[in-house]
């Protein structure tokens, strides 16, 4: 049995339905995972903590073909895997709680995918709701962030619909195998997003939309993410499970406040009430989440474009790179004169290629 | 028995002669003085007949009249203390003098009959020059004020007994002249730029500023080296002309500063606390006299922590910076005094001074701050050219950097700018860019069409004001003439963009 890698095995184990907790202890036990296609039975019934059904499952499922299969099916589909044991698995998800071992996916992870935000909300949703996932979904894409959610019904399609019809990239998360298409009325969508993100479960082919595996899957919507925002939610929702897995994760949860007579809004008026960051505008995330001010000011200094610059302003850009400089300090790092540096820092204004922050310190805007 | 001798009385800065007119009457001995005299003239009695008795002459013993005239012109200060004594003596025939209408009696005496120096002795002279007096005689401690004056000849005397003397031909005192010009000589300063480690962007905005007798205001968190670099500014400007100089000198002369009784040759630099009281500021008192506005002609008026100032006091500063003299009208007396100053403010950017600072917390609420910034009403910040904001130097940056210019190389800069702002104002009556009104804006600051360019971006961007749109002219006039360039170029225009004033809503 030798032929199979680490890998496979892994997905293996993920398709004969061993959960995931499960699959990340196995990993701990074995410090090679194929050995478990050989290892004596015995052994592995004595090894605590993994349920007695799912070393069953392991032993009943020994048989080469029945792993062969398994990448017959995923290549039928188009399917592609990532496990953790793969360099190419997400740096965000590594070190979460309960981390996916195999993750099945459709469409194309691209580098820009690191920064993104998670938009999840209601199923049933309010015209209030739409229009605010709407105004925050197409805000968010023009900055070049990708949208997560849940490919669920309501405000989980609005966002990544909208995330789509304004160009941007969006990933969905499911609670089921990627073979099974749920919801039904989602299905274009589906197949849109396919094309222009990812559609991503751990959940193996055949899973059936099971109410358990949702709560589940709201763990990966938040650790893809570097912040959740809630758009309406009632006061048991699982948009407040994936508020919850979020703090768990460190990240930051925002909710929309709605109004009190709302039963859509009590969910994210109360997850107000208890602490997450009221999203009014989307500065309000912009200032709060470091890492995606950080990541999109590196990702618009990247973009400049220096064959419009002279080469003074391209030496004074340059001295802006790593954060916000006062004009003596330009002047001193560039050797320019101050004259000069005034100067041509008002010409990288005017050009809005930098901008002012008080007393004189400058940024790239 | 009657005599007649001409002194001097100053309203503000111009001087009126006074005739003394003495006469000795037999009768019961009385002194009296008559003709609108004040209290200082009043106890002149009791000091004239000490002095002329302690210098060895008889006080007669008869009844003297002194009379002021003209009756009308109120009278004040000690400096006819002299006349009132020639007087006297002239009277009395102890001095054998032919009364001249062409000379003229200063100073004031002690009891021993020395002569003491005088306030205000250089706008009298001046003034006594114009109507047409050739001979002056004054203290000897006031004779290096006056001396700059040529075309009149003053007698420094040093004694009650040495004036009698020299009437008498009995002593032959020489006319005073002084020999060397003031304004070649450089001052000498134990502060220099040099000292201002970093603060690159404050340095070279001082420099603007002092060339083109721009306003400026600093903000910034303390301890960012505002006021020390703000009190190397005199050492940057320009000496002072000798036409300047004597119109300083006249008014600390007035006003009793003049400590070495010589002329001012250094660039006056004012910093009134921020207590100061409205009238401090503009000047005044029963009969006017000038206030730190007018003591900071042709100089520097430097208001430390401006928003500490009460409003009602700055608001004052208004009439005197756009007209560069300043009236005050009194019961007494209406006068004018010259306050051509360039206004240099600090402040804070909050009231605990930290807002914006990298290292400290800034602990003001927002009302604070508000508060704060309201103080510095619009119309005073319009009269500002130049806005900077300042960062304080880091430990790293004051031991790394190297030494800066110093003072005398941006001083020659300096001045060449003002030569060159001095020969194209030659007909229009001003002297630095700052003045330049808007007509003037139109003739001398012609942009180029890419310079229009960036100024329609800058107005878009920015959001400035006409008002603004004029002040950036007149600075960037003020960098083209620095770079000695006839034409203002797009470079000039940018970085005149960079010091215009903020909109102070924006701030915080």
């Amino acid at each position: 049995m030798g032929k199979f890698s680490e890998r496979e095995v892994l997905i293996w184990l993920n398709t004969i339905y061993v959960n995931n907790s499960s699959i990340l202890k196995l990993l701990d036990y074995f410090p090679d995972i194929r050995e478990i296609l050989e290892v004596d039975s015995k052994l592995l019934f004595k090894l605590p903590g993994i349920k007695r059904e799912y070393i069953e499952k392991i032993i009943n499922n020994r048989k080469p073909y029945s792993i062969e299969k398994i990448f017959e099916r995923l290549g039928e589909w188009k399917i592609s895997t990532i496990t953790c044991l793969d360099e190419e698995y997400p740096d965000s998800l590594k070190y979460i709680y309960d981390r996916p071992a195999v993750l099945y996916y459709r469409g194309e992870f691209l580098e820009e995918d690191v920064l993104s935000i998670a938009i999840v909300g209601a199923r049933k949703s309010t015209a209030y709701g739409k229009w605010v996932c709407e105004k925050f979904a197409k805000e968010l894409v023009n900055l070049g962030v990708t949208i997560v959610s849940g490919l669920a019904l309501g405000i989980d399609a609005i966002a990544h619909r909208t995330a789509l019809e304004n160009g941007g990239r969006t990933i969905a998360v499911l609670g089921n195998g990627l073979d099974v298409r749920y919801p039904r009325r989602n299905l274009g969508l589906y197949d849109d997003i396919v094309k222009q993100g990812v559609v991503l479960t751990e959940f193996p082919l055949g899973s059936q939309p099971l109410s358990y595996n949702f709560p589940q899957r709201n763990r990966i919507i938040s650790g893809l993410s570097q912040a959740v925002i809630v758009i309406e939610a009632k006061e048991k929702s699982g948009s407040l499970i994936t508020a919850h897995h979020a703090v768990e994760q460190g990240k930051d949860v925002f909710a929309v406040p709605g109004n009190i007579n709302s039963i859509y809004s009590s969910g994210t008026n109360k997850l107000i009430k208890d602490g997450a960051f009221p999203l009014l505008e989307i500065d309000d995330l912009l200032d709060e989440v470091v890492t995606l001010k950080d990541r999109l000011l590196k990702i618009k200094r990247d973009k400049i474009d220096y064959s419009e610059l002279s080469e003074t302003e391209k030496k004074i850009v340059d001295t802006l790179k790593d954060g916000p400089v006062h004009s003596d300090l330009i002047a001193h790092r560039t050797g320019l004169d101050i004259a000069t540096v005034h100067s041509v820092l008002t010409i990288l204004e005017l050009k809005g290629i930098i901008k002012e922050l008080t007393g004189r310190t400058y940024s790239i805007s | 028995m009657y005599s007649k001798l001409n002194t001097c009385v100053l309203q503000g800065l111009k001087g009126n002669i006074v005739e003394v007119e003495t006469d000795l009457a037999r009768g019961m001995p009385v002194f009296n003085i008559v003709g609108l005299a004040d209290t200082a003239i009043k106890e002149s009695k009791e000091r004239v007949r000490a002095a002329i008795k302690n210098s060895g002459y008889d006080f007669p013993l008869s009844r003297i009249t002194i009379n002021l005239a003209p009756a009308n012109l109120r009278k004040e200060g000690s400096q006819m203390d002299l006349a009132i004594a020639m007087g006297i003596l002239i009277s009395n025939g102890v001095v054998d003098y032919n009364t001249s209408q062409d000379t003229v009696f200063l100073g004031e005496l002690s009891l021993d009959g020395k002569v003491n120096s005088i306030d205000g002795a250089l706008p009298m002279i001046i003034s006594l020059r114009e109507l047409n007096i050739s001979k002056c005689i004054i203290p000897y401690d006031n004779r290096e004020e006056c001396g700059v004056i040529t075309d009149i000849e003053i007698i420094p005397v040093k004694s009650l007994k040495e004036v009698v003397d020299y009437l008498n031909k009995d002593l032959i005192i020489n006319p005073f002249t002084r020999v060397e010009n003031p304004s070649q000589k450089e001052n000498y300063y134990d502060i220099d730029f040099s000292d201002i480690k970093g603060q690159e962007g404050l340095k070279r905005a001082l420099e603007v500023a002092a060339a083109g007798g721009h306003n400026l205001l600093i903000t910034g968190p303390p301890g960012s080296g505002k006021t020390m670099a703000v009190r190397r500014l005199p050492t940057i400007l320009p000496n002072l002309t000798l036409e300047e100089s004597i119109e300083v000198t006249k008014i600390y002369s007035v006003a009793g500063l003049l400590k070495k009784k010589e002329l001012i040759k250094e660039r006056p630099f004012r910093a009134p606390h921020h207590t100061s009281s409205s009238i401090s500021l503009i000047g005044g008192g029963r009969i006017p006299r000038p206030g730190e506005v007018s003591l900071a002609h042709n100089g520097v008026l430097f208001l430390d922590e401006l928003p500490e100032f009460k409003k009602t006091t700055l608001e004052v500063l208004r009439q005197p910076m756009e007209d560069g003299e300043v009236n005050i009208s009194r019961i007494n007396a209406s006068l004018s005094y010259p306050s051509e100053f360039m206004l240099v403010a600090s402040m804070n950017p909050c009231p605990c001074g930290y807002l914006g600072d990298p290292l400290h917390e800034c602990k003001c609420s927002q009302r604070d701050i508000q508060r704060y910034l309201g103080k510095i009403s619009h119309p005073l910040l319009d009269r500002i050219d130049i806005h900077l904001e300042v960062q304080p130097v880091k430990y790293d940056d004051l031991k790394t950097e190297i030494n800066g210019e110093s003072s005398s190389q941006i001083r020659d800069r300096v001045k060449r700018a003002r030569e060159i702002q001095l020969d194209r104002f030659r007909r229009d009556k001003i002297y630095t860019n700052a003045q330049m009104s808007n007509k003037l804006i139109k003739k001398y600051c012609n942009l180029s069409p890419s310079s229009e360019k960036i100024m329609a971006q800058g107005f878009k961007k920015y959001k400035f004001s006409a008002r603004t749109y004029n002040k950036i002219l007149r600075v960037s006039r003020t960098i083209a003439d620095l770079a000695g360039e006839r034409d203002i170029t797009d470079s000039h225009v940018l970085e005149a963009l960079r010091y215009r004033s903020l909109n102070i809503n924006q701030w915080g």
